[in-house]
């Protein structure tokens, strides 16, 4: 696979790599305020040595095409403010990218600059290099190349970008992961809607499944190699995994009634689950193969959508067992269930819990609304994140910090949208039709 | 042409009523048929609709909907239970459903958008297995019966109004191996 390579030449390259010293502690980003003014990032196109055709274009091509994507990545974030290579006063040419011409980009108010190359190998791969300069310290804060398949140019642009949120704010980066999600079109008394897979910023678009049944909830497992969801397969709801590289769906559990709501577990063997039965659904869960099937809740209530903490030790589900429908956490065993939910006159659904462990997003309904939120596993500590008519199924960027849902509009149709932590860096996902329960990858290895 | 005699039969007593209220001692004599001007001329096609009754083929969907009144019972926002008018269409369903022991059942249980997903589907189900309990409860054999739920995603009317959710909250009795109609 072109991605085990990606990783394994990261790892050969990083090596090469002369180890950097300890990075100046002027230029930083802090990710937890709301960013006003963002850091004036430049992100001149990509040199190169010498310029040779690849399967995707030339290395000079590619070179452009890599700064747009990093530029892109670094904007979305809200946290950076990608400078018009318009204004810019000077070239990068590939001497250039190891020394950088600082006095030139101060002239554009550059507080940090990304340069890199793209070079072809003899093998028909592509080396990407990726640096950063503090602009006023004028120290070198990044210094890292990827090589991959030229057609995978776009992940080694991620790389990049990365390495440079990750030097910047402290945190690890999201922006080389993937999204798959529910496409939907048509009317609403008989939509139409397939499994479909994209990168986090739209690029490489597919569909998995041709719309013939019914799907809903895909939820990526750790490795990313598979998607569990919900199929109406034969007019029956029940959970199937899809294997990304094979395309096939198999059907995971044989039960009478509706199975629906699947999560993995944190290491991948297990499916947290919703099963109805005779009218009372509860939270079961059940190895990947759909063998040992042990029940987690009981009772009259509705309890559904179980989210794992990324420890695997506890689940964060949804209850209306109170009367309405409100936020529990359990042990994995299902013991010691408590609710953490107590939102005067709201009702809240689809918890999921931060791959860093210390959030839980969540939909809130209430004043004709749906919103998405976020709070801590105690219940504490409560924010809302968006204000539209009907936010809902809030995912996790793989650093915990960035969530995409989706935004329905009255009267029908909806959209994946994402927005940070502070809750002022929302924005549309590119979607080539309609969308709706965007599952967030795990950074890609 | 259904419509157009509805509504020409629909002209007449609303003169009929007009006539009585202003006059009930001098009745004047029954109105000629009216023939609303841009009522079209009848076509060559069969079927007043006295006739189409007669045409329905019992053991059909048609003639299901016809004798239970509704193939659906609804239900108030976030309740799965159903109400007196549910119930009365369930018991004229149940004893059709007893007439024609060949036909089996699905009823399918649907919610309105002002749900999330999971929660939804769990409602929906909810709401399918209270409608088919209760025609078990009037005799249906549970064999017979299947439920699925479709949460909200297959409202029975397009909209966010209050009268669309209305329409969207239900249980629908779908059959199978009804004769052809």
């Amino acid at each position: 696979m072109m991605f085990d390579r990606l990783a394994g030449r990261l790892a050969a390259l990083t090596c090469l790599l002369i180890a950097l010293p300890a990075a100046a502690q002027n230029l930083s980003v802090d990710i937890n305020q709301g960013v006003s003014r963002p850091l004036p990032i430049a992100v001149p196109e990509f040199a190169t040595q010498n310029s040779v055709s690849t399967a995707a274009g030339t290395t000079a091509q590619l070179g452009a095409q890599v700064a747009e994507v990093i530029s892109n990545d670094l904007e979305s974030s809200g946290l950076f403010n990608p400078i018009d290579p318009l204004a810019f006063t000077t070239d990068v040419t590939f001497p250039d990218v190891t020394a950088p011409r600082y006095a030139s980009w101060r002239t554009v108010n550059a507080q940090a600059l990304v340069t890199g190359f793209v070079n072809a190998n003899a093998n028909g791969e592509i080396t990407v290099g990726c640096y950063l300069y503090d602009v006023f310290s004028e120290t070198t804060l990044v210094r890292q190349g990827f090589s991959t398949d030229a057609s995978a140019w776009r992940r080694a642009a991620h790389k990049c970008a990365d390495a440079v949120y990750s030097r910047l704010t402290g945190e690890t980066g999201y922006f080389d992961s993937r999204v798959v999600y529910v496409s939907e079109t048509g009317p609403a008394t008989s939509r139409i809607k397939r499994l479909a897979i994209m990168d986090q910023d739209g690029a490489n678009h597919r569909f998995l499944t041709n719309g013939q049944n019914l799907v809903l909830t895909p939820r990526f497992a750790p490795n990313q190699q598979t998607v569990a969801y919900l199929s109406y397969a034969q007019n029956r709801p029940r959970i199937y995994i899809y294997d990304i590289a094979s395309g096939s769906q198999r059907l995971i559990g044989d039960f009478p009634n509706m199975s629906f709501a699947p999560r993995f577990s944190p290491d991948g063997s297990t499916l947290v689950f919703s099963q109805a039965r005779a009218g009372n659904t509860d939270i079961y869960k059940m190895n990947v193969n759909g063998g040992n099937v042990v029940r987690l809740t009981s009772g009259p209530g509705i309890d559904t959508a179980p989210s794992y903490s990324p420890d695997g030790r506890r689940i964060v589900f949804e209850s209306d067992r109170g009367g309405t429908q409100q936020l529990y956490v359990m042990n994995a065993d299902g013991s010691g269930q408590q609710r953490i939910s107590f939102g005067e006159g709201a009702r809240y659904g689809t918890p999921v819990w931060s791959p860093r462990g210390d959030l839980i997003a969540f939909t809130k309904i209430g004043g004709g609304k749906f919103r998405i939120g976020v709070m801590r596993p105690d219940g504490s500590g409560e924010r809302l994140l968006t204000d539209a008519w009907q936010d809902e199924g809030p995912t996790w960027s793989p650093n915990g910090r960035v969530i995409m849902f989706f935004r329905s509009r009255r009267g029908g149709g909806a959209d994946l949208h994402s927005v940070d932590l502070t809750g002022i860096n929302e924005r549309r996902i590119p979607t080539p039709l309609e969308g709706s329960d965007p599952a967030w990858s795990p950074l890609r290895p | 042409m259904k419509g157009a005699f509805s509504k020409s039969l629909a002209v007449g007593l609303l003169i009929t009523a007009a006539a009585c209220s202003k006059n009930e001692e001098e009745l004047p004599p029954p109105p000629p048929p009216q023939q609303p001007t841009e009522t079209p001329a009848p076509p060559p096609t069969p079927a007043p609709s006295s006739s189409v009754s007669n045409t329905v083929v019992p053991g059909s969907i048609e003639d299901f909907k016809r004798q239970a009144g509704s193939d659906r019972v609804f239900f108030a926002y976030d309740s799965s239970s159903l109400d007196a008018e549910g119930r009365d269409t369930l018991d004229r369903q149940a004893a059709w459903l007893q007439q024609y022991s060949n036909v089996s059942i699905t009823v399918e249980g649907h919610a309105d958008e002002r749900g999330t997903r999971e929660y939804n589907l769990a409602l929906g189900e909810r709401r399918a297995n209270a409608a088919a309990t209760y025609l078990q409860q009037q005799g249906v054999p549970a064999g017979r019966i299947t439920t699925v739920s479709y949460g909200k995603e297959r409202p029975a009317v397009e909209g966010s109004s209050e009268s669309a959710y209305a329409q969207n909250r239900r249980a629908v009795t779908v059959l199978s191996g009804a004769a052809a109609s």
